[in-house]
C-alpha cells in the first residue's frame, strides 16, 4: 500500500512481496485497491503537498531567475570558475581522506562492540549537529597558529592557516560524519554467520573483509561516500572561520555565493545551481542504488 | 541500532566540549550578523509625586549598525534608555554591504547607521529611506592591528610589505575593504611607497573576511600578522598585547558614516529621537570615546 520505496529490511533480504501473486501498485506506487484506499491515498497526497511545494518554490525560483544566456556567460566569469574549481579540488582530497580514514573507524563502529562505544559513536555523529560556526572556532583553536601542532606546522614550513589544507580539513570534519555512519551501518548489516562461514572455509580477517563484508556494503560505503562529498561541497561556517577567504585559494563555491551575491547576483544564482544540481543528481543516484540494492 | 540510551552521551559530550572550548578560547571570530538586544533600564519609582512612573508599552527599535559600531552603540545603548524607558534597542550589527542588503530585501527596521556611503545610497534609491534623507553622525579612519606575537617586526606602514607577513583584510564589497583599497591606492601614488610595495601588500594579503570584526578577531588570535581596521577598532581593542598604529593622514581616508530613519519605520518618532541622541553632545562623545572622529 505505500507510495515510496521505503521497505523494511527484511533477514535474507527479500522484499516487496507479492500479493495473490499480483503486483498491486501501479505505475505511481499508488495502491489501485479500493475507492476508500484511493481517497486515503489522496489525502496523505494533499496533506504531503504543502511540504513538497515549500521545498520545490525556491528552487524553482532559483532556477526562473535570469535567462540560460545571461547564467551561461557567468559561468565564463573568472570569479565564478575559480570558485567551481577550488571547491571541486578541495572536495576530492576531503572524500579521499575521509574513505581513507573512516573506513577503518565506521568499521569498529559497526562490527565490534568495545568499552566506550557509545561515546565513540556519539563523538563522530557531534560534528552533523554541532553550528558550523562552531566547528571553525574550534578547528581555529585546535589547529591554528597559536595551537601546538598548528604552530609546529607553521614553523616547519607546512603552515595550515588559510590554506587551501584548512579548508580541505573544514571539511573533513564537517563530512566525515555521514560517511562513517553510513559505513558502520552498511558494515553491521553483514550477517556475523557469513563471516563465520567464510573463517571456517579458512579466509583470514582481510579476505572476510574483500570478499564478504564489502561487497555486500559496497551501497551503503558509496552512497555515504557520495552523501559526504555533497555536505562536504555545500560546507560555508566552519571553512570561512577556519581557512578565511580568499579566491582562487580557500573561496569556496558557497562563500563566493554568500560574499558575492550583494554585488553580482547572477554570479551567485549561477553557482546556486550548479551545486543544486550536482546535490540533486548525487542524492538521486544514491536513491537509486538504494532501492536497487534492496530489490536484490 | 535499538539502543537509545546513548543519547545521554550527546548532550553531556556537548556540554563537556562548550565548556572546554569556552575555558581555552581567546577572544575569537564574531559571527555577522550579531543581534544584540538590551532591556529596558528600569525607572525606580520616585519617592515623591507619582508623575514618573509611567506605564508604557516597550517599544523595540530595530537599529541595523556597521560592525564596527559595536563597542559604540552598546555604550550608548543604557544611556539612552534612561531618557527613553520605554524604548528597547535591537541592534544587528554586521557588514553594511549586508545591511544593505538585507533592507533592500524587505528587512524591517527603523534606524540604518552605514560605514559608507555607498551603502546608504543603495538604499536611498530603493526608496526605503525616509525623506528626511542621511546625515553623517562620526568618521572614521583606517589603522593596522598587529598580532602579538608576530615574529616580524611591523609598526609602520612600510613594514606591511615584508614577504611573508600574513595580512588579513575585509573584502572588496565591505566598507573597510573598500577604504583599504583607496588606501592602497593612494600608497601607489605617495613617491616613498609606489606600486611596488603596494603589489607586496597586496601579495602578503591571505584572506578577505566579510566584516571587520573578523579580521579583527584574526589577528586578536594571531592568525595573521596583521590587518587593516578601523582607527575606532583598534582603539577599543582590548587583546592583550595586541599593537597597532594610524595609517598616517596623507595615506589614510576618512569614513563618513552616514545614518538615517527607514520610511517604513513604525515608531517615526522614537527612531528620531535616537538618531538625535546619537547626534547629540553625549551620543558624539561616546563615539570619540571609542575612537571615532565626531561628525564635525
Amino acid at each position: 500500500m505505500t507510495a515510496f520505496n521505503y521497505e523494511p529490511i527484511e533477514p535474507g533480504g527479500h522484499q516487496h512481496e507479492k500479493r495473490n501473486g499480483q503486483d498491486p501498485e501501479n505505475l505511481l506506487g499508488e495502491s489501485t485497491g479500493t475507492a476508500s484506499e484511493r481517497w486515503t491515498q489522496r489525502l496523505w497526497w494533499l496533506a504531503a503537498l504543502p511540504m513538497l511545494v515549500f521545498f520545490i518554490l525556491p528552487i524553482l525560483s532559483l532556477f526562473s531567475y535570469s535567462s540560460i544566456g545571461e547564467l551561461l556567460k557567468s559561468l565564463g566569469d573568472p570569479e565564478v570558475h575559480r570558485a567551481i574549481g577550488v571547491s571541486l579540488r578541495t572536495t576530492f582530497f576531503s572524500l579521499l581522506l575521509i574513505i581513507l580514514f573512516g573506513t577503518p573507524l565506521a568499521y569498529l563502529l559497526g562490527r565490534h562492540r568495545f568499552p566506550l562505544h557509545r561515546v565513540a559513536d556519539a563523538l563522530v555523529s557531534l560534528p552533523t549537529v554541532l553550528p558550523p560556526s562552531t566547528a571553525g572556532i574550534a578547528l581555529l583553536l585546535a589547529l591554528g597558529r597559536q595551537s601546538a601542532i598548528g604552530g609546529f606546522l607553521a614553523d616547519i614550513g607546512l603552515p595550515l592557516s588559510f590554506t587551501a589544507g584548512a579548508v580541505v580539513l573544514a571539511q573533513v570534519f564537517i563530512a566525515a560524519p555521514y560517511f562513517i555512519t553510513a559505513a558502520a551501518l552498511g558494515f553491521a548489516s553483514v550477517d556475523n554467520e557469513l563471516i563465520q562461514a567464510a573463517h571456517l572455509d579458512g579466509a583470514n580477517s582481510w579476505q572476510a573483509f574483500q570478499y564478504i563484508v564489502f561487497p555486500i556494503s559496497k551501497i551503503a560505503l558509496i552512497s555515504g561516500a557520495v552523501l559526504s562529498w555533497s555536505r562536504a561541497l555545500g560546507e560555508f561556517g566552519a571553512t570561512i572561520i577556519f581557512a578565511g577567504n580568499f579566491p582562487g585559494r580557500t573561496q569556496t563555491m558557497p562563500m563566493a555565493i554568500y560574499l558575492g551575491f550583494e554585488n553580482n547576483l547572477t554570479n551567485a544564482v549561477t553557482l546556486s545551481i550548479i551545486l543544486i544540481l550536482i546535490s540533486f543528481t548525487a542524492l538521486l543516484a544514491i536513491k537509486t542504488l538504494i532501492s536497487r540494492d534492496l530489490r536484490n | 541500532m535499538k539502543d537509545d540510551s546513548r543519547f545521554f552521551f550527546i548532550p553531556t559530550l556537548l556540554t563537556a566540549m562548550i565548556v572546554i572550548l569556552a575555558g581555552c578560547a581567546a577572544p575569537v571570530a564574531t559571527q555577522a550578523p550579531i543581534e544584540l538586544k538590551v532591556a529596558p533600564t528600569e525607572v525606580p519609582a520616585p519617592t515623591e509625586a507619582p508623575t514618573a512612573t509611567e506605564v508604557c508599552k516597550p517599544v523595540t527599535l530595530n537599529v541595523f549598525t556597521a560592525a564596527s559600531l559595536m563597542e559604540a552603540f552598546k555604550e550608548m545603548a543604557p544611556l539612552y534608555q534612561e531618557s527613553e524607558p520605554c524604548t528597547e534597542l535591537a541592534f544587528n550589527f554586521a557588514g553594511s554591504q549586508k545591511l544593505s542588503q538585507q533592507l533592500r530585501d524587505g528587512a524591517p527596521a527603523d534606524v540604518f547607521a552605514s560605514a559608507s556611503g555607498k551603502n546608504m545610497v543603495d538604499v536611498i534609491t530603493a526608496g526605503l529611506i525616509s525623506d528626511a534623507g542621511s546625515q553623517i553622525f562620526a568618521r572614521n579612519g583606517l589603522a593596522v592591528v598587529v598580532c602579538p606575537t608576530s615574529k616580524f617586526k611591523i609598526e609602520e606602514v612600510r613594514d606591511l610589505a615584508q614577504p611573508g607577513i600574513k595580512l588579513v583584510v575585509a573584502a572588496k564589497e565591505v566598507p573597510v575593504g573598500d577604504y583599504t583599497n583607496q588606501f592602497l591606492e593612494k600608497a601607489a601614488d605617495d613617491p616613498t611607497l609606489g606600486q611596488t610595495f603596494v603589489d607586496a601588500v597586496k601579495a602578503n594579503e591571505v584572506s578577505f573576511e566579510a566584516d571587520v570584526k573578523s579580521v579583527l578577531a584574526k589577528v586578536d588570535i594571531c592568525e595573521g600578522d596583521a590587518g587593516i581596521v578601523y582607527k575606532s577598532d583598534a582603539f577599543t581593542d582590548k587583546t592583550e598585547g595586541i599593537k597597532s598604529f594610524l595609517i598616517p593622514e596623507a595615506l589614510n581616508i576618512l569614513a563618513k558614516y552616514p545614518i538615517a530613519m527607514i520610511k517604513a519605520s513604525a515608531n517615526a518618532e522614537l527612531a528620531q529621537k535616537f538618531i538625535d541622541f546619537v547626534l547629540s553632545d553625549q551620543g558624539q562623545q561616546i563615539l570619540e570615546d571609542n575612537g571615532f572622529l565626531k561628525a564635525k
